[in-house]
């Protein structure tokens, strides 16, 4: 039996109609196809104002695309019914602030079709599961940064959903905050639930993501497996020997040298490498170790957009 | 009634109740009523016809203020603070939302209006020492009042379903002033001549007519109101409501909420 997909964008795009007449049409979001397998941590990458938040707002019914459809759970993404399945975090979040935490999740509860006896059992542990146990009738008006998204991830999963969209969940939060919000969604993760969240911090994402897709100026530019991607910055390697006579023979080759009395370490970028290998072996050099340098995703990110940067100009 | 559109009501109603504005709103218009027999001292053997007037006529005002300034935010509101967005992800409707909406601000009125009853009333008791038995017919008049609600309502979420909220209060209001003159603009139709008459009999058959429903001066002078008024009187409200709220809901179906 093949596993249905937990998400499936099928050449969503949005355009808004711009200028005093308003025919002339802008492009947010260039038809966009993204499969999301179920159980999966997807990261959403993109600088501010690449399309992410547009995306969510197509999925989540807030806005209509000019063009495409999507599938949720192997519903259409309009279906009321799936909507019970999915949970929402929406950016810099905010919300009744008349309203205190249990009786917000309540609230929320009830639009997501949770019984009356759900709702009495599970709001209570989920309070306390988001460290929001102690806050009693507090109105949510009184509540810090922190605590709203808090809150706002506890509205995203009381009605206990397959599949959860997270727009920017991270972003003004302190160091404690931020861990405590990885911490909630590797939870989610563990618990076999799929995860969709969109970040232009990449730590995150390197932290917590399966798989990530680059957007950036409404416009996919890559997807991948995080280590694959990673990988794909991969382009130097250290080289360390023992031997300093041999530097001479390879200098023009490689970067950084640096000597330890006879330990030399230099850095070889991976098309030279062969020939650096070869040439520390004529000088009878004593190799010691070859290094592959890993890249990090914000490598990956930043040479993917300027390198479409270059294209466009 | 199911349990989202139930849910949305409740939250819009306590929302109201817990905004401040409001108190300040009721006891502003309590006050006034209370005060209606100070006014009756000027005119000796007019007071109860003054404090009827007074009374009722800041019922209807107060009401109709607190359905245009809560009405005008009730879409706008949700929209600018992003609460929507956690609404409509869920498995909500977008007609659930607005007629939850609109349920929700109505029996916020209602609850206003019960309480200015009672305190119109006891200004009532005060002023003239006993109730006489037509004394239930101004109930009538609190009745047309609370049509007057309905209408004043829907009427400002169709505005605030696709426009800013100072637009929607300026119309809102603008068209409640217009109907409370419809009588005139029958008159004025059935005056006319050419393409005038056309014009303004679709406008008099359009524009909400709240003359009909102002029957404070009738009650003031104890003159009966008919049950065939009462009759007309509510199921004009009704339909008039409901055809708002339903354009209102076919522009919000189809509104992208940027």
């Amino acid at each position: 039996m093949t596993k249905t997909a937990a998400l499936e964008i099928l050449g969503l795009a949005k355009s808004y109609p711009v200028g005093f007449w308003r025919k002339t049409l802008k492009p947010v979001l260039q038809p966009l196809h993204l499969t999301v397998e179920e159980g999966e941590t997807f990261g959403f990458l993109g600088p501010n104002g690449a399309g992410k938040t547009t995306t969510l707002k197509l999925l989540m019914g807030v806005v209509f695309p000019t063009s495409g459809s999507a599938r949720i759970l192997g519903h259409d993404f309009h279906d009321p019914d799936v909507k019970r399945q999915v949970g929402f975090l929406p950016e810099q979040p905010y919300f009744y602030d008349y309203l205190s935490a249990p009786e917000l999740l309540d609230y929320y509860a009830q639009l997501s079709g949770v019984s009356a006896a759900d709702r009495r059992k599970r709001i209570p542990e989920l309070l306390e599961r988001v460290g929001l146990g102690d806050v009693g009738k507090t109105q949510l008006r009184k509540f810090s940064k922190g605590m709203l998204q808090r809150i706002g991830i506890a509205q995203a999963i009381v009605h206990d959903p397959q599949i959860v969209f997270l727009d920017e969940p991270m972003s003004g939060l302190d160091p404690l905050g931020r861990r405590e919000m990885r911490e909630l969604i590797q939870e989610l993760k563990d618990q076999g639930k799929t995860v969709f969240f969109s970040t232009h911090i990449l730590s995150d994402a390197e932290a917590l993501c399966d798989r990530v897709a680059v957007i950036h100026k409404g416009e996919l530019r890559g997807i991948g497996v995080v280590e694959d991607l990673k990988s794909k910055t991969n382009t130097r390697t250290e080289v360390v020997w023992q031997g300093s006579r041999a530097l001479a023979a390879v200098s023009h080759l490689v970067t950084e040298p640096h000597a330890t009395g006879e330990t030399i370490r230099a850095v070889a970028s991976t098309e030279d490498l062969d020939l650096v290998l070869e040439k520390l072996r004529q000088q009878q050099a004593q190799l010691i170790s070859v290094t592959p340098l890993h890249g990090t995703l914000e490598d990956y990110f930043l040479t993917h957009i300027s390198e479409s940067e270059k294209t466009e100009a | 009634m199911n349990s989202r559109l139930a849910a949305i009501t409740f939250n819009t109603f306590r929302e109201a109740v817990r905004d401040r504005v409001l108190y300040n709103l009721i006891i502003f218009a309590l006050l006034l009523v209370a005060s209606a027999p100070l006014f009756g001292q000027i005119s000796i053997g007019l007071e109860k016809l003054i404090l009827v007037n007074i009374g009722l006529t800041a019922i209807s005002i107060f009401g109709i203020i607190i359905a245009i300034f809560i009405g005008i935010g009730l879409v706008s509101k949700e929209i600018d603070k992003k609460t929507l967005y956690t609404i409509l992800s869920r498995p909500v409707r977008r007609w659930e939302f607005i007629t939850g909406k609109y349920l929700g601000l109505m029996m916020t009125l209602v609850v206003n209006a019960v309480f200015m009853t009672i305190g119109f009333y006891l200004a009532l008791l005060v002023a003239t020492r006993t109730f006489t038995r037509d004394d239930a017919s101004l109930l009538v008049a609190i009745y047309f009042i609370i049509l007057e609600f309905f209408i004043v309502t829907a009427i400002t979420l169709l505005f605030s379903s696709f426009s800013s909220p100072i637009f929607s209060a300026v119309f809102a209001f603008a068209l409640f002033v217009i109907g409370t003159f419809a009588e005139d603009l029958r008159n004025f139709a059935a005056l006319a001549h050419g393409v005038t008459k056309w014009l303004a009999t679709g406008a008099a058959w359009l524009l909400p007519n709240f003359a009909a429903l102002n029957v404070i001066s009738q009650v003031a002078h104890s003159e009966p109101v008919s049950g065939q008024l009462v009759l007309f009187n509510t199921l004009y409200a009704l339909l008039y409501s409901a055809a708002a709220t339903a354009v209102a809901i076919l522009i919000f179906e189809r509104r992208n909420l940027k």
